[in-house]
């Protein structure tokens, strides 16, 4: 005790910073660590466009990701419609910004509430959002996870007419059906042919319509008591403001003496950028700058984990129906098995009922030995 | 084509006065309307020693029809939410749609097509006007819109039958109350890139029944260009489902009329704004929307073609519409009533309404 007392008075008093370095390990450095990995890595996002066929989605996602993806689309005339279904149409494409890489995939509806009769046009787009889980599903419960492609939707967009005086059936329909198994954010299409006052009069309605028939739409996350006043206004404006309503545009028009992306009017220009005429800014930025990792964190947690349960739910249901060993991981049956698998499936088996054959044999004779 | 009363002083040989602007070329399927004013000769082609005053009949109508007012009846079918209300209050400068009613009144979606009729008496330099305004909410707005036009086909049918029974009985009223739709507005979204499905049905199913005047709804949400490629794919899809609106083609009776129907039907269908507030805008008070961008202006023909659907509707063509219901529509469905029964018989105003027809 005393000698270091002694030797601690001789030393000379370490300044703080070696104090601190002493106690200091160095994990604060995480964040930059994965944050290297993951810009190596690349990410990927998948965002689905749904609405009615002359809604502005194609120009809307073209203004957001500042590409042309629909550079070929053949628009159709109503005769050539009449007999269309619902399809789903996945445009991939690779954006790069500042050493960052973004795989965006802009999933299609085209089709969708455009015929007549329109019961139940939703469900092709159910199909597809279930099937990429089932596929992820797959994918994660299978031997070789170290290349899964995350094709799960991320997110769905949903353009509401403002032509109408509200949600109409077929929107409320969708929404509900698609609430509990995607994102949904819902967008008032073409904003710039309402008034300001009609706008928010249009707002309000689909806002107590949306709380009125219990539809779950994306809900920002909460903020963080210690984020700073600005994030956290604009935040409020943020949740304030949904749905936002956008207008969006592939042309660029001289407005005040700048180059703008804009609409050009015999009574005036539209900009798509400023945010006294639209939402589109805030919209970009709640879905690229800010929310797009919740995004993603919100269908791995809560939609993807939804669906995992049902499904685990209802295989372990039939299991115990048909009276079957429980198997410690879930196998889902196998959908439509091609021969080659099928043929190595077979060899496998075979080559086990062999393995398991000898091994008994192996037993019998050490049994055997023993009893000798 | 003048008006003016020709001052009775004795001519030698007076020219041929022009025909008269607001008479009918006789037709030999025209029952109503002023017969036989086409020319000013007498049978065998004889010139006329003298003014007789024959013209002066024109004014005599004038003055009839001043007394006893028009009767006008206009439907007006589209999703809910284009306009259609505004529009028709801004057509006629005077709240004369359903909402004008029941003002702030919470708005509720149909389950299945309804049909309002609400009718207003409006006068302009001492004509009055019986305007009928049939709405129809809940068209196109349900899920499944099969066959969502039969209750509007089955409310036209029903007028017209209650017109044919009037005509059909022994002791008809005077003017037999005409409650046909004149005049039916078809509302287009005006989604830019061609028409919808249930467009096309609509007006196929009815563009034979009554008078189809197609119109683009909101029409401040397209540019220019827009606009102009949307018309044209439009009238092109029209064509091709040989869908005939008015002003028809087979009804023009004469160059004069052709050539200016043809105009009309270039411009078809019109791109229109409906508004019923007034803003200041260059120290002229006028209708328009105002937005964050600038004034919509209704009436400026740059902005969009309410104007021309105005003038069209109401300044030249309101008695033309008037008369191919009456002449052809009207005609048609009672063709087809007579083969069917193998003949009317004129009910006597003692017998209760059974008819046997």
């Amino acid at each position: 005790m005393t000698t270091s007392i002694r030797y601690k008075s001789r030393i000379p008093v370490k300044t703080d910073e070696t104090t601190e370095e002493k106690q200091y390990v160095g994990f604060a450095t995480l964040p930059n660590q994965v944050h290297r990995k993951s810009v190596k890595k690349g990410f990927d996002f998948t965002l689905m466009v749904a609405g009615e066929s002359g809604l502005g989605k194609s120009t809307l996602v073209n203004s957001l990701f500042l590409t042309d993806l629909y550079k070929d689309r053949k628009l159709l005339n109503a005769e050539e419609r009449i007999n269309q279904t619902v399809e789903i149409i996945k445009h991939t494409v690779d954006i790069e910004e500042k050493g960052v890489k973004l795989k965006l995939t802009i999933v299609d509806t085209p089709g969708f509430g455009d015929a007549v009769n329109n019961n139940e046009c939703w469900r092709p787009i159910t199909d597809y959002i279930e099937q990429q889980f089932e596929q992820y599903f797959r994918d994660e419960s299978g031997l070789n996870r170290k290349n899964i492609q995350d094709n799960r939707v991320h997110c769905c967009l949903y353009f509401i007419p403002p032509f109408g005086h509200g949600l109409r059936p077929v929107d409320v329909e969708f929404m509900k059906a698609l609430h509990e198994k995607v994102n949904v954010v819902p967008l008032i299409a073409k904003s710039d042919c309402l008034t300001p006052n009609e706008i928010k009069k249009l707002k309000d309605r689909v806002r107590e319509e949306i709380d009125r028939f219990g539809i779950k739409v994306y809900q920002f996350p909460e903020c963080d008591s210690d984020e700073d006043e600005e994030f956290k206004q604009l935040d409020k404006e943020l949740k304030e403001c949904c749905p936002f309503a956008v207008i969006g545009s592939n042309t660029v028009v001289e407005a005040r003496g700048q180059r703008v992306r804009g609409r050009l009017y015999p009574w005036g220009i539209v900009e798509v950028e400023n945010q006294s005429h639209c939402d589109f800014v805030k919209l970009r930025n709640m879905l690229i700058r800010s929310h797009m990792h919740d995004l993603k964190d919100v269908t791995c947690d809560v939609h993807y984990e939804n669906y995992r349960a049902q499904c685990i739910q209802e295989m372990t249901s039939k299991l115990t129906q048909d009276n079957r060993m429980e198997s410690p991981i879930p196998i889902l049956p196998l959908a439509t098995p091609d021969v080659e698998t099928d043929r190595l499936i077979k060899m496998k088996d075979e080559e086990l009922a062999r393995m398991q054959e000898m091994l008994n044999k192996m037993q019998q004779q050490i049994h055997d030995g023993k009893e000798q | 084509m003048s008006e003016s009363i020709i001052p009775p002083e004795v001519r030698p040989k007076p020219a041929v006065p022009a025909k008269p602007p607001h008479v009918v070329a006789p037709s030999p399927t025209a029952p109503h309307g002023p017969q036989g004013l086409g020319s000013g000769h007498l049978g065998g082609g004889s010139t006329l020693l003298g003014y007789i005053g024959i013209d002066t009949i024109i004014e005599q109508m004038r003055k009839k029809t001043m007394k006893a007012g028009f009767d006008f009846n206009i439907m007006i079918v589209g999703q809910s939410g284009l306009g259609k209300s505004t529009l028709v209050n801004t057509l006629f400068k005077s709240q004369v749609s359903r909402w004008s009613s029941a003002w702030g009144s919470e708005f509720k979606l149909p389950k299945t097509v309804e049909i309002k009729a609400v009718s207003h008496v409006i006068e302009e330099g001492g004509v009055k006007m019986k305007l009928t305004v049939i709405d129809t909410p809940g068209f196109g707005d349900q899920i499944n819109n099969e066959n969502c036009w039969e209750p509007i086909s089955k409310y036209i049918n029903e007028q017209y039958e209650k017109f044919l029974k009037e005509e059909v009985n022994i002791a008809r009223k005077k003017r037999i109350p005409d409650t046909r739709v004149h005049c039916c507005l078809y509302f287009i979204s005006p989604t830019g890139h061609s028409l919808r499905q249930l467009d096309i049905e609509f007006m196929k199913h009815l563009s034979r029944m009554v008078n189809i005047v197609p119109v683009i709804a909101k029409s401040d949400t397209m540019t220019p260009d827009e606009k102009n490629e949307f018309k044209q794919r439009v009238r092109k899809e029209l064509e091709v489902c040989g869908i005939e609106f008015y002003p028809q083609k087979e009804f023009d009776d004469d160059m004069e009329d052709k050539n200016e129907n043809d105009k009309i039907r270039e411009a078809m269908p019109f791109a229109v704004v409906g508004s019923d507030k007034e803003y200041q805008v260059n120290g002229k008070r006028v209708l328009g929307r105002k937005t964050a961008w600038g004034v919509i202006e209704v009436e400026n023909p740059n902005h969009c073609e309410f104007a021309l659907l105005r003038d069209f509707l109401i300044r030249t063509h309101l008695q033309d519409l008037k008369e191919i219901t009456h002449n052809i529509h009207y005609e048609t469905y009672r063709a087809k009533r007579l083969n069917e029964n193998g003949g009317l018989h004129p009910i006597s105003a003692n017998d209760t309404q059974e008819s046997n027809l």
